[in-house]
Parts: structure tokens; sequence; C-alpha cells
């Protein structure tokens, strides 16, 4: 029951209150990139959680158990990069062969995660949040991910909308999308009490 | 000889106008959005983040131009990345051997320096097909541009949000802090504000 728990409450906090878009800033550049429409978005999010789990797992798995044991701790970030790659290419070549509908719909976004901020930035905060046990790194891993599509989905909607509003000309593009999403991450702030 | 001396330094000036200004990561370019909006709280972790990167782009810049004859197509974002990666550790241990406390502050967004996409741009437009010198200047030259752009951040949500610059009292006591600048809130306004202005600066110009 402890563990439910545990894993409950990480889950939220990740996907809420420490959601990586809002509180971490990380995944800013796709996060402008991308949030103009609201099914390339999903689709981004989709991506990113899939890579993301898998990456924090695999990350997690080598840190703990090749890294730490044999205090090779100065190597990590060299590892964590080459893990992630390595990740996103291998996700890519198994969509393609076995799911090519789904190959043709992530496309153009599976090269774009690799020097995705976000999926580096979870495996080094589940190093600094002192992740202890595999379960946990998947789940704050997942959450992580659902947490980006949540930030990416709900900008998206927004911006569809402000398609039809008059910004300033100064602000248009990506000045009003910054605005909005400090707007949005205050929203987020409200979160902060819940746990 | 004279002619080409004069074409050198015409090139040099116009590799640090690029970085400086023309294509300024943060500013023209939207790259490095990340540690922008992550380490501008205020302008010590600013600036260290601005030198980190600095370093790392003249060094990265440095080995991929020594290398660029040797460089395959296919290996090639790989070989950057850890190139990066590895010029990211040393200035990671650096600051946890010498600026402790610095290195709290910033945690892990000085690893994140390996997926700036400012770096990684630099390898591919310039380092990995020019000579070395030109090479070391565009690096310091982009690196001096997003440094200050940091610190310009850094400064507005300093002085607003604690009524202090680099930690000294700057607005007189009365004047209440805007807490919500410190926070992420006050991050994302900053940058887009900024980015407005610069956008009407340059409309009112053309």
């Amino acid at each position: 029951m402890d563990l439910v728990y545990t894993l409950l409450t990480g889950f939220v906090s990740v996907v809420l209150i420490n959601n990586l878009v809002f509180t971490k800033f990380l995944g800013i550049c796709p996060y402008i990139g991308v949030s103009g429409r609201i099914d390339m978005a999903f689709g981004m999010g989709l991506a990113v959680t899939f890579v993301m789990t898998l990456s924090g797992t695999l990350t997690w798995m080598i840190d703990h158990w090749l890294l730490m044991p044999l205090g090779l701790e100065v190597a990590r970030y060299v590892t964590f990069i080459m893990v992630i790659a390595a990740a996103v290419q291998l996700v890519e070549m198994y969509l393609k062969k076995f799911f090519p509908p789904l190959y043709e719909s992530f496309g153009i976004f599976l090269p774009l995660i690799t020097t995705n901020c976000a999926i580096l930035g979870l495996c080094l905060f589940l190093v600094v949040w002192g992740t202890a046990t595999l379960i946990e790194a998947v789940v704050l891993s997942f959450g992580g991910g659902i947490g980006f599509t949540i930030a990416i989905c709900i900008m998206a909607g927004i911006r569809e909308n402000m398609q039809m509003v008059d910004v300033p000309e100064a602000l248009q593009g990506a000045p009003i999308t910054l605005i909005t999403a400090g707007l949005l991450a205050l929203a987020f702030m409200g979160f902060a009490g819940m746990i | 000889m004279a002619a080409t001396l004069d074409g050198q330094t015409g090139e040099y000036r116009e590799v640090v106008a690029t970085g400086l200004w023309r294509e300024m990561p943060v500013f023209r370019m939207l790259l490095g959005t990340c540690p922008t909006l992550a380490v501008t709280a205020a302008v010590k972790p600013a600036l260290t983040m601005g030198l980190c990167v600095i370093f790392v782009l003249v060094c990265s810049n440095l080995m991929v131009s020594l290398m660029r004859k040797a460089l395959r197509p296919h290996v090639r974002i790989l070989l950057f990345t850890l190139t990066i990666a590895t010029f990211v550790t040393i200035a990671d241990l650096f600051l946890r051997a010498f600026q402790p406390r610095m290195s709290e502050v910033l945690g892990p967004y000085v690893p994140l320096i390996i997926v700036n996409c400012v770096i990684i741009w630099r390898a591919e437009a310039r380092a990995s097909n020019s000579g070395v010198l030109v090479s070391i200047v565009d690096g310091l030259a982009m690196g001096a541009g997003f440094t200050i752009a940091l610190c310009i951040l850094a400064s507005i949500r300093e002085i607003l949000g604690t009524g202090h610059l680099f930690e000294i009292q700057v607005l007189p006591k009365a004047f209440p802090p805007w807490a919500a600048m410190g926070l992420p809130v006050g991050a994302f306004l900053t940058y887009g504000f900024v980015l407005g202005f610069i956008n009407f600066l340059k409309r009112k110009r053309a």
C-alpha cells in the first residue's frame, strides 16, 4: 500500500506540480515550435512520452547497476546522451518495421526528440530526486511524458483559438506564446499545495 | 598580403557581428530557451551559466573544426554530441569543485548544456566547415551574445523580483518586491515581453 501511495503521489507531482514545461522549463523549443495545431501537438506529446519512459528507465538501470557500482559517475552525461540517442534510433527502426502507420504519424518528430532537453532533463532529475527503485523511475518518467503532453496540448488549444484574436503586431508569434505559457505556469502554481 | 589580411579582419568582424547581434541565439534565433528561462532568476547564476556555455562552445568548436575533414555525414551529430558532453562534464566538475554553491543553484541545468541547440547549431553551421581560428572567434562571439542576453533577462528579473542586483540593494527598501518575477511565471513573461520589445524596435526602424 505504501508503494502504491508513493508511486501515485510521485506521478501526480511530476504531472501537475513539477510539470517539466512549466516549472523546469524543459522542452521549450518543441513547445514553441509545434504547438500550433492540436493534432501535431498530441503526436509530439505521445512520441515524447514513449521515448521518455524508455530512456528514463534505461538510464536509471545503467546508472544504478553499471555506473554506480563501478564508480564511473563521471561518465554519466556521456552515457546518458548516448543511451537517449540509441533509444530514439531503436524506436524509429522498430516503428518503421512493425507499425508503419504509427511511424508515419511520428515521422518528423522522432529525430527531433534526441535533442529535446526534456528527455535528458528528466533522466538527470531522476538522479537529483534520488529515485531509489526501478518502478519509481518508470512511473516518474512516464509521468514526465504525460505532463509534457498535457502542457503542449493545452498550449495548442489556446493557440488555435488565438488565431482569431487581435494580438499587437510586435507580440505576434513567439512573444505571445511565451506570455501565454507564463499565465499557464501561474495557473499550474495552484496545484502546488495539493500534496 | 594586405588585401588578404583585410579580407580576414573583415571575416572576423562578420563573425562577431553575427554572434553578437545578427543571429544572436536568444533574442533573434530563439535557440537555447531552456537555460534562458531556468537560470535567469538572478544575475549570478545567469553569468555562471553564460561562462560555462562560452567554455563549452569554444572548446567544442575547436575540436569539431580540427576534425572537420575526417567527419562522415552519418556519424556527424553523434560525434558532435559526444564532444560537447565531454566538455560539459569538465565544466560541471570544475564548477562543483570551485563554485559548489553555484553548482547547487544551477543543478541539472549545467549538464543540460549538452542539448543546448546553440552549441550543436554552431558546430554544424560554422565549425564543421571553417578554420580553427574562425571557429574559436565564432564560439566566443556566440557565447558572448548568449551571456549578454541571459544577463539582460536576469537583471530585469532580479531587480523587479528582489530589488537587488548582484545581491546588492539597488531599489529603495520601500519598493515591494514582485515575488512572481523569481518564479517560472516571471521567466516566461520577462522573456516574452523583452522579445516583443525587440520586435517593436525592429518594426520602428524598418
